[in-house]
């Protein structure tokens, strides 16, 4: 059961589904929640560590046969290999923090993936729910859902001022952090990406933008999410992200439009020479790929590649990692036979469609 | 989470490098962001309508989580529950356990309004552990209608409220 984790590699977000999916790639809500009496992680002893572990996972067992919440499983992280963990980070299951020292550390899996629950991260209990497209509200709700079968069986610290307490300031009071991973090829190509981004942090957001060597934002891929944790509650921040994606989810087809118009061969010829390369190359680093998987789906968006599934993009994000080329290898790669793994992976995979 | 330059405002810009194929974190403040900005092609433009746009749309004090933070405390003491000493959360930016908050209260509280914006939680409340605090809110909600409903002069719903709200207060007490 376990291992269906680590060697399945395509999961619910990967979809291409939800609303707005061909801008929004994945919709995450997370909740920090910590037990009582116990200090945070940060702090705890290797004991302490422990006792929240099997705390949790039987909380989760008495749940399960109340609830039939059955479908959750646990895991614990010191039982799986290095490699299988780096796995779980590549979809995004699990933090490399998370991953880096399993020692004392757990999770909780929902066999479709949508829910993981991080045991001893910064917090205690790090709860994620991860959903493709724009479908922040759901993601929300499941979580609050997981939130009350926990704290049916466990005592969350909770102060009537400050909200749920955690290790870091500023995830007190909700302990919530709603974030949205987005397609942006045409802000960047018209040059109004960083500008409208970092707007966003004016206004309580927070950007992670993908970065390589170079100057172009690797992927072209962005995630938003909310700042502020306290004071408000988890509807206005969910449906404050939510305005937001969608302005940008605007400003985005509008450059795509303007794009289509104004330069339309050059655009053509960017999609179809990365189309060309992907479907030909025999070497490709993780950087160079990213970069055309942007670009070809950018051109299945606009219909000027036709055939290929739009989540193409979202799987080879995924199957492309180091991680990923090694567990499908069965052993360990150089960084030159990931490469090579790598092209023939991609070549395959639009073969497919193609 | 801090700026990694000037550790004292919080982080809002997040990059991740990729150098040589080692991939590495930078969290900046909007300022420091803005000072890296060739570095990663970020061109930081104030006066871009989007800001505008959203900030009135959103109604957003646009203000509030700026301003210096200044986690270098000496705060005295220990927490007494987890053994965390005031310099050893500032500098690793977090606290020890629930008990810190009220252990370092008067520390954390400014901290909490510059960052946060704010120092009092409005969202979910637990069930099972947070039923006093949920009958409270319950209770507050209660009295806001109600005062809608004498304000309008509708003084048997207000009357219906004032019964709830009493009912709701017994068992407060109990
Ligand atoms: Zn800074
Ligand atoms: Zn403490």
């Amino acid at each position: 059961m376990r291992d269906r984790f680590v060697n399945q590699a395509l999961t619910k977000w990967m979809e291409g589904t939800g609303k707005e999916s061909e801008i929004v790639i994945s919709s995450r809500v997370r909740l920090a929640r910590n037990l009582c009496d116990i200090p945070f992680p940060n702090v705890a002893t290797a004991e302490q560590a422990k006792a929240v572990v099997s705390q949790v996972e039987r909380a989760i067992k008495d749940a399960a046969v109340e609830q039939t919440s059955g479908d959750l499983i646990f895991v614990n992280l010191e039982e799986l290999a290095p490699l299988d963990r780096l796995v779980l980070v590549d979809k995004h299951l699990i933090s490399p923090q998370h991953a880096e020292e399993a020692a004392g550390k757990g999770l909780i899996l929902r066999a479709d993936e949508a829910v993981s629950v991080l045991i001893n991260e910064e917090d205690h209990l790090r709860i994620q729910c991860l959903f493709p497209g724009l479908q922040l509200e759901e993601a929300w709700e499941l979580a609050s859902r997981i939130d009350d079968i926990l704290e049916s069986k466990l005592d969350f610290a909770f102060d009537e001022k400050l909200g749920y307490l955690t290790a870091c300031p500023t995830n007190v009071g909700t302990g919530l952090r709603a974030s949205v991973m987005m397609h942006l090829p045409a802000l960047v190509l018209t040059n109004q990406a960083s500008r409208v981004l970092a707007s966003l942090s004016q206004i309580g957001m927070t950007v992670r933008g993908l970065y390589g060597e170079g100057t172009d934002a690797t992927g072209n891929l962005f995630q938003i999410s909310n700042q502020v944790t306290l004071g408000r509650s988890e509807e206005e921040i969910i449906s404050n992200l939510v305005v937001v994606a969608t302005q940008l989810i605007d400003h985005e087809r509008m450059a795509r439009q303007v794009l289509l118009k104004e330069t339309k061969p050059q655009l053509e010829d960017r999609v179809c020479r990365a189309y060309g390369t992907l479907t030909s190359a025999r070497i490709i680093n993780s950087q160079e790929a990213m970069t055309l998987l942007s670009n070809v789906r950018l051109g299945i968006d606009l219909g000027i590649i036709r055939g290929v599934s739009p989540q193409v993009l979202n799987e080879m994000l995924v199957l492309t990692r180091p991680a990923f080329l090694q567990k499908l290898a069965g052993r360990e790669l150089s960084p030159f036979e990931r490469d090579v793994q790598r092209a023939a992976l991609i070549r395959e995979r639009f073969n497919l469609d193609g | 989470m801090f700026c990694d330059e000037c550790k004292k405002r919080p982080a809002t810009v997040h990059v991740t490098k990729i150098v040589n194929g080692q991939k590495s974190e930078v969290n900046l403040c909007e300022e420091c962001a803005r000072a890296h900005h060739k570095e990663w092609s970020m061109a930081y433009d104030n006066n871009f309508p989007i800001n505008k746009f959203l900030a009135g749309l959103l109604g957003f004090d646009t203000g509030k989580t700026a301003g210096s933070v200044n986690l270098n405390l000496h705060g005295p003491g220990k927490c007494e529950h987890c053994g965390a000493s005031y310099s050893q959360i500032s500098q690793t930016g977090r606290l020890g356990c629930h008990q810190c908050y009220g252990r370092f209260q008067d520390k954390v509280e400014p901290l909490l309004r510059r960052v946060q914006g704010s120092n009092r939680h409005t969202g979910k409340v637990p069930k099972r552990s947070g039923g006093s605090i949920r009958l409270q809110r319950e209770i507050q909600n209660l009295r806001v209608r109600l005062q809608q409903h004498v304000s309008n002069e509708e003084f048997e719903q207000a009357a219906r409220l004032r019964d709830q709200i009493r009912e709701l207060e017994k068992g407060m007490a109990e």
